[in-house]
């Protein structure tokens, strides 16, 4: 699967202040994330999982995955994101769903469509799942299915009327880049003709296979702009009947993103093996052993781990982060991206134009122009696949 | 209910309001409030959202649930701020009005 890193429950300005955010205690991981498997049947060029997810270990069996809910919901967790790869592959997600929402979640489905036939849709409808996103990859056919290596646009299409049919609010989300990024309108037409609820179109963030294919995906300024402003322009003609969320891409920003509110802070992700992580792609990071729910209890790698207690609060942070004024409010941005950029994680997001490493984003950007100014012969995309992982940075 | 000629007009007291799809009104222990969850996200209430939604049920009137709230906490004319936050708890799509 090839969702963006979705953003940590937040409040809206109907509600308080999210706690911990300020404060130096540990608060709860209000998000928990399962990523149930990395297995999927697409093959997304900007799919986030690690490029090397053929060599990760044996997935939790269900009575492990039941347990992990038991004891997150114990702390605290309240917002379940079920993800992956494609979390219709395992045939246990009716089960995880049922207890997840007997113990009080709200459950999320994250996922592409396939293998969501009706029998099925009826058996989450029963468990008791409250919401499914949707993706898709582009407005056609021909570029969906391009763009994840398959051929399941219509098949979406179906899932989508499926959805609608449950009465379920319509939420689709679409991966933006290169690529697809000058079909917005043509994307946001077809959400309206699906009667969509909700759209998110979330620029590509770099991470695993998109990382990989970064040179070909990175669309340039004035393709975004562009985009922008027809979403704009959609948005006043649509009004409320249709919510969109633009996610900017962060390369154009000036100052970092917040990743995951801090890490540690509110979000938790369960990898398909166990591994427990502060961020779905921190398991790059060097230098930390992130525990397992296999041999250890949630309260204890939330709260006493190493790995999750490594990049809370501000002493691992350098400058200029460390002497910031604004070090409360993005927590020097995302560790991950520091990491594959600049090789070390504790440096400042080089996203932030006070980095000294910010050239790093701007000549991705420059090549990125260039490139659309004068198209010219690439390395080929290489498409999500056990196989072609084994070069990890590329 | 002597502040029935402040009601918002968009706000008819005889229509009963209801959760809207997608959106679950629970108590968190671990937060100590009630909170409002729907897809992919969270509010948490203060004291007075969270006595008003929670008689949100599709079964009372507006004009039951200003009744209820000035018995429970001994007040008056609340017609006002209950028909306001309801007004911008349905254009949030939080609450649907069920004739």
């Amino acid at each position: 699967m090839s969702e963006p890193i979705p953003v940590p429950a937040s409040p809206q300005d109907g509600g308080r202040a999210q706690p911990g955010i300020g404060s130096e205690r540990t608060g709860p991981p209000l998000w928990l994330l399962l990523e149930l498997t990395y297995r999927c049947p697409l093959h997304c060029v900007f799919c986030y999982n690690p490029t090397d997810f053929g060599n990760v270990g044996r997935e939790l069996e269900t009575a492990e995955w039941l347990r992990v809910l038991e004891e997150a919901r114990a702390l605290g967790a309240v917002q379940l994101g079920l993800s992956g790869g494609e979390p219709l592959v395992r045939d246990d997600l009716e089960t995880i769903v049922a207890a997840a929402r007997r113990l009080g979640f709200y459950t999320n489905l994250i996922t592409s469509g396939v293998g969501l036939t009706e029998p099925r849709l009826q058996a989450l409808r029963d468990a008791g799942l409250d919401h499914i996103q949707l993706s898709f990859q582009d407005s056609t056919r021909r570029m969906n299915d391009f763009l994840s290596s398959t051929r399941t646009f219509e098949l979406k299409s179906r899932v989508a009327a499926l959805i609608k049919k449950y009465r379920y609010p319509m939420v689709l989300n679409v991966v933006l880049h290169r690529l697809n990024i000058d079909h917005v309108e043509d994307i946001l037409c077809m959400a309206e003709r699906m009667g969509a609820e909700y759209v998110e179109l979330a620029n590509t963030q770099y991470y695993g296979w998109a990382w990989r294919n970064r040179e070909q995906l990175l669309p340039s300024r004035a393709q975004v702009r562009r985009a922008e402003e027809v979403t704009a322009r959609f948005r006043e003609r649509v009004g409320a009947r249709m919510r969109i969320f633009f996610v900017v891409p962060d390369y154009f920003e000036t100052r970092p993103k917040p990743c995951m509110n801090g890490l540690g802070r509110v979000f938790l992700s369960i990898a398909p093996d166990g591994v427990a992580l502060p961020c779905q792609a921190a398991r790059m990071l060097p230098g930390l052993t992130f525990p397992s729910v296999r041999e250890a209890s949630v309260r204890s790698i939330w709260y006493d781990s190493p790995a999750f207690n490594h990049y809370r609060g501000e002493d691992w942070m350098k400058e200029p982060c460390r002497s910031c004024p604004e070090r409360g409010r993005d927590f020097g941005g995302c560790r991950c991206q520091a990491y594959l950029l600049t090789g070390d994680p504790a440096n400042t997001d080089p996203v932030c134009e006070l980095s000294p490493q910010h050239h790093l984003v701007t000549a991705a950007v420059a090549r990125a122009e260039q490139h659309a100014a004068k198209p010219s012969s690439e390395q080929p995309l290489v498409f999500r696949d056990y196989r072609a992982g084994e070069d990890k940075r590329a | 209910m002597s502040s029935g000629d402040r009601v918002k007009e968009s706000i008819d007291a005889a229509k009963r309001p209801a959760m809207g799809a997608g959106f679950r009104l629970q108590w968190e222990p671990a937060q100590q409030t009630h909170v409002l969850l729907y897809p992919e996200g969270m509010v948490q209430l203060n004291q007075s959202a969270a006595a008003i939604l929670t008689r949100c049920d599709g079964a009372r009137t507006v004009a039951d649930i200003v009744a209820d709230l000035e018995r429970t906490y001994e007040m008056t004319g609340l017609m006002p701020d209950v028909c306001t936050f309801i007004a911008v708890a349905v254009q949030r799509t939080w609450l649907e009005l069920i004739p």
